[in-house]
């Protein structure tokens, strides 16, 4: 399975969960903070499963608050 | 392009990490007025992307309307002029006709193309404008709070319509792009959902033929795209997404109702 990274961009993220119940990891998560406008912003909570970098957080997001990154997969030489 | 990212990227800067997903350099790196869960965001980016993919960043002009939309010409990076409500589709053809080489599209909410601007589509429509136009469909009047527009779904409660749409006083929903798809001068009519992630791809694709179908001056392109409204509807962002697979999808069909043989290829 190929391992994603995402970054956040916390300050837009008006905490509407849509990118919650659409990850098909279940990696995001409800943060515990509330950010500058007073939502409470995604993070990534990868304790029992990984991200894969799949995109479909980003394709849902209407702030646009993510950013994703892939580690291509490694082929035996 | 330079973002601010207040969560850490640690790993990501190695350079074995190829970039999936990145802002579009045609939206604005601002923040929204959107409430949480609107559609508008994910439209507003989609159409971004597009308008990056096709590489025509440079020639394209959006018409924004009246409504939530309104500030739409502060969110997309190109040229842009606000109409009056309703009266996008009519700028848009003095536009064009006045600079045809640029790509002209409209965005427009449902209480602006459906019901002020009904006219200026539909005679935009039968002079076969080469426009686009990016319908978006949420059955409300969202920017004045929710009150009941020509789409309001049948017995749908709005701050206009309390006791819920009564189709013997108040008529049944309108059916735009059925409609707009009877008239020969319209070269792309669809309707498209944003409730999945399998049809917020297809709606990706929609946008891309609505614009290639311009730019081969087929004639006027237009993309219902059914959004959610989840602060006039009462409901919580994923609750809304509920809304529209349960409630709207019934009145509004998916689908594709004319398309160019020429599109096709």
């Amino acid at each position: 399975m190929t391992r994603g990274a995402i970054t956040i961009q916390t300050d837009r993220c008006k905490g509407c969960g849509l990118c919650i119940q659409a990850c098909p990891q279940h990696v995001l998560v409800f943060g515990e903070e509330f950010n500058a406008r007073g939502y409470r912003p995604v993070q990534l909570d990868e304790r029992e499963r990984c991200c894969t970098g799949c995109g479909v957080c980003a394709l849902v997001c209407p702030d646009v608050v993510f950013t994703v990154y892939r580690q291509p997969v490694r082929r035996a030489a | 392009m330079t973002m601010l990212l207040e969560a850490e990227a640690p790993t990501t800067t190695a350079p074995d990490w190829e970039l999936v997903y990145q802002r579009p350099q045609t939206l604005v790196d601002a923040p929204t007025h959107y409430c949480p869960g609107c559609s508008h965001g994910a439209i507003h980016r989609m159409v971004a992307e597009t308008i990056d993919e096709l590489g025509i960043r440079g020639c394209t002009i959006c018409v924004a309307p009246v409504g939530c939309a309104v500030f739409a010409y502060k969110y997309f990076a190109l040229d842009s002029c606000e109409a009056a409500h309703g009266r996008a589709p009519a700028m848009a053809t003095g536009l064009k006709r006045v600079l045809p080489d640029r790509i002209i599209f409209t965005y427009q909410g449902d209480g602006d193309l459906a019901s002020i601007g009904g006219n200026e589509i539909l005679h935009a429509a039968l002079r076969g404008e080469q426009i686009s136009v990016i319908f978006v469909n949420n059955a409300v009047y969202g920017m004045t709070g929710g009150q009941m527009a020509p789409t309001t779904l049948t017995g749908m409660r709005t701050t206009s319509s309390p006791y819920g749409r009564d189709p013997l006083t108040q008529g049944r929903p309108i059916h735009i792009t059925e409609m707009l798809a009877t008239i020969p001068g319209v070269a792309y009519a669809v309707r498209r959902s944003m409730h999945s992630v399998a049809e917020m791809r297809k709606v990706k694709k929609a946008l891309r033929l609505a614009f290639q179908a311009q730019m081969r001056g087929l004639g006027l392109s237009i993309v219902e795209i059914l959004g959610a409204c989840p602060t006039n509807w009462h409901l919580t962002p994923t609750e809304s997404l509920d809304f529209i697979r349960d409630r709207m999808l019934p009145e509004y069909p998916l689908g594709d109702f004319k398309v160019d043989e020429r599109l096709r290829d």
